[in-house]
């Protein structure tokens, strides 16, 4: 009601909102980082069952000297590197094919007939299962082999939601249209497509998440020295747990980043959305 | 009275039946006869499932009659609709959410392949008509539902169609919108002099707007009766307070309790 008269917020007021709103979130996670510490130390547990966080945290930071000295370099950041790149050629290559497959079915009916039954089928289908297989058609150590069971395991989910999106118009809409005697292609491009955007990001986001999963435990099947997936398993059977752990942590981080990236593009792109509506 | 020279709707012996032949045949439309002049203000009023929705449907071709003639500014309703005859309006007001009002008002024009100055001469022009000139820039969620539906009546005109078909367009609304929405079509009609086919759920609301009333009835869906409406234009509240506004309103009640008593079954729709 009162949107037409109300002033922007400065960028110091805006920060302001955005810390007292997130400031719960970071106490939780202190709180968590805190007492896993102290259970660690209390109950005396073995650095190879549980590191401390403390101990995770310099093993971290001397990964980040060696990436940062001039003539060394970190594995650790070397395979976060590698990992991301899988990730996110597999989801790019994975998700724009499910896009155009949902455009080229939503143009002629028949064909998303015949093939949504697969789709929707291939979705429950634990792809990383084919994981060795892809090692032996493109070759253990090449990145082609994790990106080809990411781009798998991304292409359903975004395909099945784009399609929903680009069919589950409302009927009203659609009528409107008619009445203006608009082709198909107007159709689709000022009604579908727009429509389809909220079922398609959160495809993105949903896919975000899937596909860093899927490169590293790919790479659990066998890969090149420097990919998190193989650094955790070799880190891991050589018992050193805090290094093992440095890397759960960058796959993490990277995980997070790539979320609140689809999730900015979202923003950017679709001012309008719903969901956007109550964080303003 | 405000009808000008010319039958913009011609529709004679119309029937429309659901599912032919099925188990689950729909008799919605039996032997509709209806004219209405070019610029008259029609509406069309009944209970549920009395087809007044399915009528104004095939007078936009967003149905086909099953037999009968139908005839929109002397042509077919599918030749009226490519020739962009028809403005429409419905119950929800299916604004496009990632459009600004202003560009939900253009979109027919886009469609249309207006050029650029006179899709925004034209969309400006509207937006003053619903006075809604100052909430050119907002996104459809930020308006009340009376608003949206404002945008939705600029939207139908932008393209200056002649025939305008609005299906409940206030039945979302509260009573006192709906009110203030009523005064603000009638201003918009005289404005315009469109023909307009208005389907009400409301018996004050189809005879304070209309020139006649159209009474249907269910199962099979037809007409009962046509009621023809003399009070003068422009109306207004003091329309309301009117005897011979509300004589008619108890001869259209009476008509609707009949229609409902003649209807067989009990459950509707």
């Amino acid at each position: 009601m009162a949107l037409a008269n109300e002033k922007a917020p400065s960028l110091t007021q805006r920060i302001n909102r955005r810390l007292r709103y997130y400031s719960p979130t970071i106490a939780v996670a202190l709180g968590v980082i805190v007492l896993w510490e102290v259970i660690v130390l209390l109950f005396d547990i073995q650095q190879f069952l549980l590191p401390k966080p403390s101990a995770i945290f310099s093993e971290f930071m001397l990964q980040v000297n060696l990436w940062l000295a001039p003539d060394e370099g970190s594995l650790l950041f070397e395979a976060s590197g590698a990992t991301f790149w899988e990730a996110f050629g597999g989801f790019v290559i994975g998700c724009g094919g499910g896009i155009l497959m949902a455009l080229i079915t939503a143009r002629w009916t028949i064909i998303s007939e015949a093939t949504m039954p697969f789709a929707i089928a291939a979705n429950s289908v634990p792809i990383i299962a084919f994981a060795p297989i892809m090692n032996n058609w493109f070759g253990i150590t090449n990145p082609a082999s994790k990106m080809a069971i990411v781009a798998i395991i991304v292409f359903f989910p975004t395909m099945i939601n784009t399609v929903r999106g680009l069919t589950l118009v409302d009927a009203g809409q659609l009528e409107l249209m008619q009445s203006y005697a608009a082709t198909p292609a107007r159709i689709m491009f000022s009604l579908r497509i727009p429509n389809a955007l909220p079922f398609i990001f959160s495809a993105l986001r949903l896919a975000s998440a899937l596909s860093l999963i899927g490169a590293v435990v790919a790479e659990f099947f066998g890969g090149p020295r420097a990919t998190l997936g193989v650094y955790i398993t070799q880190e891991a059977g050589a018992f050193d747990f805090a290094k093992a752990w440095t890397a759960i942590m960058m796959a993490s981080i990277i995980g997070i980043a790539f979320y609140l990236a689809v999730l900015l593009a979202e923003r950017r792109l679709m001012p309008w959305h719903a969901s956007l509506r109550v964080a303003g | 009275m405000t009808a000008e020279q010319g039958v913009a709707i011609a529709a004679q012996g119309i029937n429309k039946i659901f599912n032919p032949g099925a188990d689950e045949e729909l008799i919605a439309l039996q032997d509709i006869n209806l004219n209405v002049e070019s610029g008259e203000f029609i509406s069309l009023i009944g209970p549920s499932g009395c087809g007044k929705s399915t009528l104004m449907r095939l007078v936009g071709d967003l149905l086909q009659p099953t037999s009968g003639d139908l005839l929109v500014n002397g042509k077919s309703p599918r030749a009226a609709r490519l020739d962009r005859d028809y403005g429409m309006v419905f119950q929800a007001a299916t604004l496009y959410d990632w459009r600004s009002v202003t560009k939900n008002v253009q979109l027919p024009l886009e469609v249309m392949g207006y050029a650029k100055d006179e899709r925004q001469k034209r969309t400006r022009e509207m937006l003053e008509m619903v006075e809604l000139g100052a909430f050119a820039e907002h996104y459809p969620w930020q308006l009340s539902g009376g608003m949206q539906q404002r945008v939705s009546i600029a939207r139908a005109l932008a393209f200056d169609p002649s025939i305008l078909l609005m299906d409940e367009p206030f039945g979302a609304l509260d009573e006192f919108t709906r009110e203030r929405m009523n005064l603000e079509l009638l201003r918009i009609w005289e404005q315009t002099g469109k023909t307009v086919i208005f389907v009400t759920h409301s018996i004050s609301e189809a005879i304070f707007l209309s020139n006649r009333v159209v009474v249907m009835s269910p199962r099979p869906g037809r007409i009962t009766k046509i009621v023809s409406n003399d009070l003068p234009y422009p109306r207004d509240f003091t329309t309301r307070s009117d005897p011979a506004y509300h004589k008619m309103l108890s001869e259209v009640r009476e008509l609707l309790r009949d229609a409902i008593g003649s209807g067989s079954q009990p459950h509707e729709e």
